[in-house]
């Protein structure tokens, strides 16, 4: 196979977004990814059809979810026969999930699949203390009744601690808004500047549930309908009376309302070659053209040019020349809100022609972007982040929106952790 | 919800007790499931006058019925064929016919009268009390026979309340055979379990035979409106049983059950508020880029806001007047002019009993039944110039969540106020809207049938 052809992205569903421990508590990934998946095959009949291959994972992961996706599939009403694995790129991992389909679509590998990602913060895995692991490992190889009891008889009060997940960076100890504080005010990102974008993100997201955008991207699950974490009266004044809760020292500007929640969700999104779609009588919203992964050393580098949240500043220029294109070449550009800070350092940094030149090796500025195109059915701030579940929620808004306008081509940025990022192009079919 | 009475009353010391002190004993029904015989023992067949048929017993037999029972066999069926009725003495056939074999019927028999509609008048009118009215034609028939004819009606309806252990009558009006043999096939069938004391007229019309009785509806495409649940998602399940590919739409809200039914039967969810002013142009879009257009519509959305005329509020009357009826009018008036149902269509509508009789506090409720009867009466004469045909079904009382919410003994009588002496089930409404959307049913139209078990009220 010589020739390659775009993967078309043909539907997407997935669930509300849920505020961590509310209506979807009880949920695990499991059932979360597969009542995504049981709404996109009642939306696109695929009741029995074996699919090409299922993609998709979740960040915060029990150890029993070795084969989360294929168990998932297993519980849907896709065919059995449809193979399936896990990826994990942290945040990444929902559009790196559609660049993994995509690709082999393209390739002729597959002839459709479905990338998704679920992660819940609520039924997240609690692990016991390291010292207790290796004690009741140790047990486990014990080979008399007698040495069992003597190690069981170590454990100590302390040691049943639990481990709980934290979102935080195993290298640094920091959390990702702890790291995201440094990076804002390095690039000295305004608190008025990211109250700004977090009303933009609620408002933007209602007007869209309003005109009924997510009616066929979207099923409810467990009576709850559209993205709990959605206010659509919020305003500046309201925003700007949360106090600061990362970052140090007189110049923090980051609130739990300038971030994203703790999020439980779910999102799928069906591709395939223009023929299968056809076949089908299936839409073809959009064609997925490329996409591009970096990383940065935020371990080592400056908070302010090795932000963990700054890879995708670093994918862009790459993707952006290996298609021929300028920033200013899009109709639509969705960066993911991880916090309305790391949008508008992701945007200064490219308007930035020292930086552009010192670090992207560019001649100038990579360039800016129009607002008014940015986000403009909201992102993450609204809707919230269940982590592996953002980038399915992204191309989804994304594809429809290009169908809608029936023209033109759209940019993804989606920064991850471990300072990671992906960066994706979508076109209109 | 189960009939705990119904299952008390059919328990074997139940049984005793209620024959003792001469309860109502509510049968159980017989309901079709596929691959069963259409009778479960023979049926006798009979005539009072000179029929003006094609031979039934044929028919019959190619349909897997047997038409020869022994002289003391029990009987699944009994079939007049009392077209011929010309004067009074002619309908003295139906006694001498009816009167031994009916002590033979079995559970859930079957009896048919078949007849023709007098000459000079439709005998399915709507009178201002719920009853059916001849409406005289200018030119006027002869006296005679029509009057004659219009007797099977009291006939029909009078044995359909004497008869017990879940046995029903029906009268056919085969005014043109053409559909005869599906009509047969219905109400002889577990299908018409609670169809009981009603006429449904035979007319013109293409009605072809499906390739596979079976299968009725295979290589269609139906759509249901509000079938996220109840008795929506039942006709979605019985047009995908009949062979259907089902379009199942609800608003978006009721979303994950949509998506539960859609994924049951193998068909296709799309959220849909009916009410929006866009309603039919996305419906239509959708049916043409998915499925290249759609045979059969089902509307049966609706919504209930009931309260006593005094206590009811502007915006409960306009909700519900406005998703029981202006929406179905729009979209319906939209079909017409658009290029998206193809030949035999077929649109099938909720109205309810209480179109015919009214209740109290559904002033509301009634207005929009009442308004569907109205709506399909309408538009027939547009539909059968096209070769569609356009029906209702009238549900009486059925065992869905909505009767969860009356009061116990409110709903214990109602249950018993009808010929079968229970409520229906959601799958005894679908049953009868998969018939009219069937191929055969193509001589049925502007008709509202009521499925109601023969309620003493509104039948």
């Amino acid at each position: 196979m010589t020739t390659t052809r775009r993967a078309a992205i043909i539907g997407a569903n997935r669930t509300p977004f849920a505020r961590a421990n509310g209506p979807f508590a009880q949920a695990s990934n499991q059932d979360l990814l597969t009542a995504a998946l049981d709404g996109l095959a009642a939306r696109f009949g695929l009741q029995g059809e074996r699919l090409g291959e299922v993609a998709a994972g979740a960040v915060l992961k029990h150890s029993r979810d070795f084969n989360l996706t294929r168990e998932a599939v297993l519980g849907s009403p896709l065919s059995a026969a449809t193979p399936a694995y896990d990826v994990g790129q942290a945040c990444a991992t929902g559009l790196e999930t559609t660049a993994l389909v995509a690709n082999k679509i393209a390739l002729g590998q597959l002839e459709s699949g479905v990338a998704g990602g679920v992660d819940t913060a609520s039924d997240a895995p609690i692990a016991v203390s390291e010292d207790l692991r290796h004690l009741l490992l140790d047990a486990n190889r014990a080979r008399s009744p007698l040495e069992r009891a003597k190690l069981v008889a170590r454990v100590r009060p302390g040691l049943l601690k639990p481990s709980i997940p934290r979102n935080s960076e195993p290298r640094t100890g920091l959390s990702m808004g702890e790291h995201q504080a440094l990076t804002t005010e390095a690039w000295g990102i305004a608190r008025e500047a990211q109250d700004e974008l977090a009303v933009a993100s609620h408002h933007n997201l209602a007007a869209a549930y309003e005109r009924g955008f997510f009616d066929d991207l979207l099923t409810p699950f467990l009576k709850l309908t559209k993205d709990q974490n959605l206010r659509s009266d919020t305003s500046l004044e309201k925003l700007a009376e949360l106090r600061p809760v990362f970052g140090a020292g007189e110049h923090r500007t980051m609130t739990a309302g300038n971030s994203t929640p703790l999020t439980d969700g779910a999102s799928t999104v069906l591709l395939g070659s223009d023929e299968w779609a056809a076949e089908r009588r299936l839409p073809v919203l959009a064609h997925f053209v490329d996409a591009e992964t970096a990383a940065v050393d935020y371990v080592h580098g400056d908070p302010k040019d090795d932000g963990l949240l700054m890879a995708p500043v670093y994918a862009m220029p790459r993707l952006l020349a290996r298609n021929g294109l300028a920033l200013g070449d899009f109709d639509f550009y969705e960066i993911h809100e991880a916090f309305a800070s790391t949008v508008l350092t992701t945007l200064a940094a490219w308007e930035d022609a020292d930086f552009c030149r010192r670090r992207l090796g560019l001649p100038d500025a990579l360039g800016t972007i129009d607002r008014s195109r940015l986000n403009v059915n909201g992102s993450s701030l609204a809707a919230g982040h269940p982590f592996a579940a953002t980038g399915g929620r992204i191309v989804a808004t994304l594809a429809k929106l290009l169908h809608e306008k029936g023209s033109g081509r759209g940019l993804i940025s989606i920064c991850a952790a471990g300072g990671q990022g992906i960066v994706a192009i979508l076109e209109a079919a | 919800m189960t009939d705990r009475y119904a299952e008390l009353v059919n328990s074997t010391v139940g049984r005793q007790i209620a024959g003792r002190l001469g309860l109502p004993r509510p049968a159980v029904l017989r309901r079709y499931k596929p691959g069963d015989p259409l009778l479960p023992g023979p049926a006798l067949l009979g005539a009072a006058g000179p029929s003006t048929l094609p031979p039934l017993a044929p028919l019959l037999e190619a349909a897997g019925v047997d038409t020869r029972p022994g002289p003391d066999d029990r009987l699944a069926a009994l079939i007049l064929d009392a077209s011929g009725v010309a004067g009074v003495d002619d309908l003295g056939g139906i006694r001498d016919f009816l009167a031994e074999p009916l002590r033979r019927l079995g559970p859930s028999g079957r009896v048919v009268v078949i007849g023709l509609s007098p000459e000079g008048g439709d005998v399915i009118g709507l009178s201002p009390e719920g009853g059916d009215v001849i409406g005289l034609s200018p030119e006027g028939g002869d006296v005679v026979v029509d009057s004659v004819r219009q007797a099977l009606d009291g006939v029909t309806r009078s044995l359909a309340k004497e008869l017990r252990r879940g046995a029903t009558a029906n009268l056919v009006l085969a005014d043109d055979p053409a559909s005869l043999e599906s009509a047969l096939r219905f109400l002889l069938s577990g299908r018409s379990a609670y169809v009981d004391g009603q006429p449904i007229r035979l007319g013109p019309g293409s009605a072809p035979d499906p390739d596979d009785w079976l299968r009725p509806l295979a290589g269609r495409t139906a759509v249901v409106t509000g079938a996220a649940r109840g008795i929506g998602a039942a006709i979605a399940e019985v047009l995908a049983r009949d062979g259907a590919h089902v379009v199942v739409a609800d608003l978006p809200s009721a979303g994950e059950g949509l998506a539960e039914v859609a994924n049951r039967i193998g068909g296709t969810a799309l959220p849909l508020d009916v009410t929006a002013p866009d309603a039919a142009a996305r419906l239509f879009t959708h049916l043409r880029e998915r499925h290249g257009g759609v045979d059969v519509l089902v509307h049966n959305a609706g919504i209930t806001r009931d309260r006593l005329l005094v206590n009811l509020k502007p915006d409960q009357w306009a909700a519900v007047l406005e998703v029981n009826l202006a929406a179905q009018l729009r979209i319906t008036e939209a079909l017409l002019a658009a290029d998206v149902m193809g030949e035999g269509g077929r649109v099938v509508t909720l109205s309810s009993t209480t179109g015919f009789a009214g209740n109290r506090g559904q002033t509301n409720y009634a207005a929009s039944k009442a308004g569907i009867i109205g709506m399909v009466r309408a538009f027939a004469p547009t539909f059968a110039a096209r070769g569609w045909t356009i029906n209702g079904v009238a549900p009486g009382l059925i065992d869905t969540d909505m009767i969860h919410s009356m009061p116990l003994a409110t709903r214990e009588v109602a249950r018993r106020l009808n010929s079968l002496q229970q409520a229906g089930l959601p799958i005894d409404v679908a049953e009868a809207i998969a018939w009219l959307a069937s191929p055969g049913a193509g001589g049925v139209t502007g008709q509202v049938l009521r499925v109601c078990g023969q309620n003493l009220v509104g039948a």
